[in-house]
This record gives C-alpha cells, structure tokens and sequence, in this order.
C-alpha cells in the first residue's frame, strides 16, 4: 500500500473513532447535554478547516474570506429547504438536495470571484478575500424573501412591499437571517465530514494537488515547466469554495436562527487560526486543531470572560514555540538530551545529521 | 450642494483618521513585511486609556491626550519586543497569527476590566461651538481631525525623508541585511517603526473616539479593518499612498452612506478596493516589483 494511502486512512479512522467514541458517551450520558451538543459544531468546523487548508497549505494563498463561501451555501441551502418545505417532507432527502445546491452555489460563487482575485498574489490577495467575505456579508444582510399565496417576493435592501399580509411568511428578513428547518443530524455531518475529507486528501494527491503545490512552491518554475498555474489555482479555490458552502448548509440546518452578522472576518480568522495551527497542508493536523481548539474554551466556559484570554495567550505561546528560531534551538538540545534519545526509534539515531 | 460639502468634509475628517491608522499598518509592513493585525486594537486601548484618564477629576484633557499616546507608545514596542521579535525570520503566516492572538489578548483583556457594553466617550472638544463657513457648518472635531492629520503627516514626512532615523527606516524597508551592513541597527529601527505607528494610533483613537463617541472592546476592529484596507489601497508600504488611501476611502465610505445606502457602505468600500486592485494589483502608489527567477 502507498504511504499517502495509509496516512490518509489513519487521518479518516481518527475522526471516524472520535466521532464514534464521542457520541457512545454521549448516548450513555457521561457526556452531558452540553458537550454533546459541540459535536455537530465541531463536525462542521472540521469540513471548514480542512477545505481551508485546500487554499491555504496547498495552494499557498492566504484567504480571509472562507466564511463568504459558507455564507453563500448557508443561505441558499437554507433558503431551498424553507421553499420546498411542503413539499419534500422527507427531512434526509431534503438536507441533500440543499447541500448540492448549497454547494453548487458556493462553487459558482467561487469560481466568479476566484477569477479577479487568483490574478493578484500574497497579501492583495488577502485582503481581496476579505473584501469579498465582507461583501457576500453585507448583501446578505440586505436580502428580504417573503412568500405569500401569490408566490415568492424577494426585494433588496428593504422588506417586501404589497404582499397579502394574511399569508406572509418571513423566508429570509435581512439581518435577521433566515430559520431553516433543522434537518441536520450527527450521523449525516460525520458521513459528509468523511467525504470532504476523502476528496480533499485524494486532491491533494492527484495530479491537481501536485500541480498547486508546485505553484505554491516556486511560482515562476511551475510555469516554466507547463503547468497551466490559472486552472489548477482555480480548480483548487472552487473546490475549497464549494466544501465550505457544503459546510455552510449543514450549519444553517443545525441552528434555529442564523443572522449573516456571523459570517464575518472574525469568522474566517477563526478557521484560519484552526489551519495554521494544525500545520500547514497537514490535514490531520487540521482535525486535531479543530477539535481541541473549538472544544477547550467551550470546556473552560465556566471561567466566563477570562477563558479567551487564556485562549489568546496559548495561541501567542504556541506560535511563539513553534516558529521562534530561539525555541526551536531550546527544543533540539532537550530532545538531544540522553533520556530522549533513548525514546526515540533506532532507525533514527543511525539516521544522518539533523536539520 | 451644500449637503455634498458637508459630507465631503465629514468624508475627509472621517479619511484623515483612517490616514493615520493606515500609516501605522504602511510603516510596519514596510519594515518588518508583516501585516500587523493587533493594530486596530491599540486604538481601543488608546482609546480607554483616555476614556479613564479624563473620568479622574484631576485629570485635564490635554494630560488624558498625552497619557493615551504614551500608553499607545509603548504598549506598541512591547508587543514588537515579546510577541513578533522572536519571530523576525518564520513565516509570515506565522506572525500573522501570532498578530490575530496579541489581538483577541487585548480584546479580552479590555473587556475583562470594562465590560463588554459600550461606553460613552466625552470629546476632547465638547466645549467647543460649531463652525459655520459659508452656510456649512462643520463640528469642531472635524476640524481638529483634519488639521492635526495634516499637520501630523507632514511632520512625518519630514521626518522620513530629512532625519537620520527616518532614512534609516527607509533603508531597513528596502533591504535589510545591506542596512545593517551600512552600521544600521535593525532592531531598533523597527522598535521605533512600531512606536511611531503606535503613537500615532493612539492620536487616531482620540480623534475616532471624539467624532464617535463611543468606545467598547472592539471599536477599534472595524476602523483598523479600514485602515487595512486603506493601506492596500494606496499600495502597502507607501507612506504618501496611505495618506492618499486613507483619505479616498473615508470620502468614499460617507459619500456612499449619503448617496446610495447606508447599510451597503462597507460593501461599496470593498468593492472600490477590489476593482482598484485588480486594475492596478499594487494599489495607487504601490512599486511594481517584477519577480526574478
């Protein structure tokens, strides 16, 4: 069996076997309510994190508006499952449908804007996506639906005028966002969750991922070399685009109110912080970032105000541990030191220099 | 026409705040190439910090001004000394995390001893009647942000382009290892860049807090987003781009509120900046720099 192969089982048992173990304990109560409630947060978190890293440890390209993307295919899903509402009953078939069309929307989404935006590189690019995070979030806020026995009104920056008041029903009112029937179940997000991550792992190694990461790497010789550098940057930020959409409509089925305020920068910073966090292009990584990060200040909640200053000052210290030459030379020389060496695996110790 | 002048000056009062905090992201990413997002909130800082300093009752306003800016000051160098020294050589991401952390650590820290709740903000100028110039009437704190902008960036620019120091940072942003090999101290360049960046967020965050009276934990998030984007704007890393930037972006922002919608203004801003960019990639003043093999 390859190596990329094995590792990528591994990655999916590991989130297969959390996912498990967590929701036995929480069927046998030993969880509590309220940490079993994270479980589909974390899920999609995990989706967001991952279809990040696509863009951001693959392709190389910093990108501060993924929350846009999810944004796109939260309201979309969300706006389908509340139209067809009487008429598909079915709950499964009904999330299904939304999340194509979430995430074909998402795509599309992805695809308009990834044409200007992969023309630019490195911080324009940055805050290009942010730019458009912040764009996709204000229009949203100012989209009104509204369904009556006449059909379906949608206006734009003010609620619908001359509808027949008796049978109006709010679909999307603006800031307030829409309330989409809550279809989305554990099961359902672990089953997508191991599929994104199946895709976005056999990506990274096909003949697409090597491609964006010879672009990521050195620019000028993947071009050189005849990689057409504007599809595979594109192919990569519309499938990111799409699995976060795919995410947002899992999202938008999960909560009773969703408002577009949520999808700002703060947003995507978040998932980022998951990303670089986790490791750059290490989807494992990713995973484990998600889950302990999202689910350490929600255990400490009981510490109120100080929990996110205890979160920001792990966050500056394992940067700081991780990247900062001065730590990094205090690491080797403990790891040097005799009682480690004697941990390590022969293999290594035979092994040549260290960097 | 008398309405447009008047949200033309609100703009450019609005754009001259922008300009300053700009200048503190323009400065930093020239010398040290990172994007430093804890920027936003040294305003709010600054802008507590003057907030408690005038509610003492011995306290005069000019004193609160200076308190600010010194805190700012130094707040400044110290998060440069603990936070992204360490740093200088990793990646940008890196560093750029390490920024967003420094950032939810002031946040939080500010809302652990203020509360989340918005408090009111009073003036440094309450006193101060009005001015009106030819049927316009214009606040006093427009006024004064304008006419201390200007005031601050030719100051600045004389700085740069005349004092030792001010060559040395320019030196530094062009090219670090010849600047050090021409008996440049780097690492007190660049602790200087982040204190005069810092001082001058801490001027804007009195100038913010007195057209907008009102500060909270996140005031200063939105405005430093702003000046991000203003930075770009004008081509980061260029002093004269973040004034020009800084301004446009203020105009644009007020113009929009007035004309079009008031809800859509943020996405207008955006979306100017968007189409700039991808006329012009390296914003309005920005160096084109063509990559070498």
């Amino acid at each position: 069996m390859k190596k990329t192969t094995k590792n990528n089982i591994v990655t999916c048992g590991i989130v297969l076997v959390f996912f498990i173990i967590c929701s036995i304990l929480s069927s046998a109560g030993i969880l509590g309510s309220k940490l079993s409630g994270l479980l589909i947060p974390i899920g999609i978190y995990i989706i967001l994190s991952v279809s990040l890293n696509l863009t951001v440890g693959i392709l190389g390209e910093l990108s501060l508006g993924h929350a846009g993307f999810m944004c796109v295919g939260a309201y979309v899903g969300g706006v389908f499952s509340i139209l067809v509402q009487d008429t598909v009953t079915s709950p499964i078939v009904r999330i299904i449908l939304a999340i194509i069309i979430g995430g074909i929307a998402a795509a599309i989404f992805g695809f308009l804007i990834g044409i200007p935006v992969l023309r630019l590189r490195g911080d324009y690019l940055a805050i290009v996506t942010l730019g458009f995070g912040e764009i996709i979030k204000s229009i949203a806020n100012n989209i009104y639906i509204t369904k009556d026995i006449n059909g379906v009104h949608f206006s734009f920056a003010a609620p619908v005028a001359d509808i027949d008041a008796a049978s109006a029903v709010d679909i999307f009112k603006g800031a307030q966002g829409i309330k989409a029937p809550q279809d989305t179940t554990l099961l359902l997000v672990v089953i997508v969750l191991m599929i994104s991550l199946i895709v976005i792992m056999n990506l990274v190694d096909s003949k697409t991922g090597r491609a964006c990461m010879a672009i990521r790497d050195n620019y000028i010789a993947a071009q050189s070399v005849g990689i057409n550098v504007t599809k595979y940057r594109l192919v990569a930020f519309v499938i990111s685009a799409a699995i976060a959409g795919v995410a947002g409509v899992l999202y938008s089925h999960s909560l009773a109110v969703l408002a577009p305020k949520k999808f700002d920068y703060n947003f995507s910073i978040l998932i980022l912080v998951f990303v670089v966090l986790g490791g750059l292009g290490s989807m494992r990584g990713s995973v484990i970032a998600t889950v302990v990060l999202y689910a350490l200040p929600e255990i400490f909640r009981e510490l109120g105000d100080y929990r996110m200053l205890i979160y920001a000052i792990v966050l500056i210290v394992m940067m700081l541990f991780n990247n900062a030459p001065y730590f990094i030379s205090i690491r080797e020389r403990i790891a040097a030191l005799p009682f480690f060496q004697k941990l390590k695996p022969k293999k290594k110790a035979v092994g040549g220099e260290s960097k | 026409m008398m309405s447009f002048i008047s949200y033309l000056v609100n703009g450019i009062s609005l754009g001259s705040i922008y300009a300053l905090i700009a200048l503190g992201y323009t400065m930093v990413y020239g010398i040290a190439k990172m994007l430093n997002f804890a920027h936003g909130d040294i305003i709010m800082v600054g802008g507590f910090t003057v907030f408690t300093a005038m509610s003492t009752e011995w306290c005069p306003v000019w004193l609160s001004v200076v308190i600010g800016i010194i805190v700012c000051t130094l707040l400044g160098v110290i998060v440069e000394k603990v936070a992204y020294k360490p740093l200088r050589n990793a990646s940008p991401l890196a560093v750029l995390i390490t920024a967003i952390g420094v950032s939810y650590l002031l946040q939080n820290v500010a809302l652990i001893i203020f509360g989340s709740a918005s408090q009111s903000f009073t003036s440094v100028v309450k006193n101060v009647a009005p001015v009106t110039i030819g049927g316009v009437t214009i606040s006093m704190e427009t006024i004064i942000s304008i006419v201390v902008s200007v005031i601050i960036m030719i100051c600045l620019t004389f700085f740069i382009n005349k004092t030792k120091a001010g060559k040395a940072m320019l030196a530094v942003s062009e090219d670090k290892g010849a600047a050090q090999l021409m008996g440049i101290n780097v690492n007190s360049t660049i602790s200087l860049t982040f204190a005069i960046g810092s001082a001058l967020a801490g001027v804007a965050s009195v100038l913010l807090c007195s057209s907008y009276p009102q500060i909270s934990p996140y005031t200063g998030s939105m405005p430093g987003i702003k000046a991000f984007v203003a930075a770009v704007f004008g081509g980061i890393g260029s002093i004269p781009g973040a004034m020009i930037g800084g301004i446009l972006l203020g105009v644009i922002e007020n113009l929009s509120k007035a004309y079009i919608s008031s809800q859509l203004s943020d996405a207008i801003v955006f979306l100017v900046l968007i189409v700039v960019l991808i006329v012009k990639p390296t914003g309005i003043m920005g160096k084109n720099i063509n990559e070498k093999v």
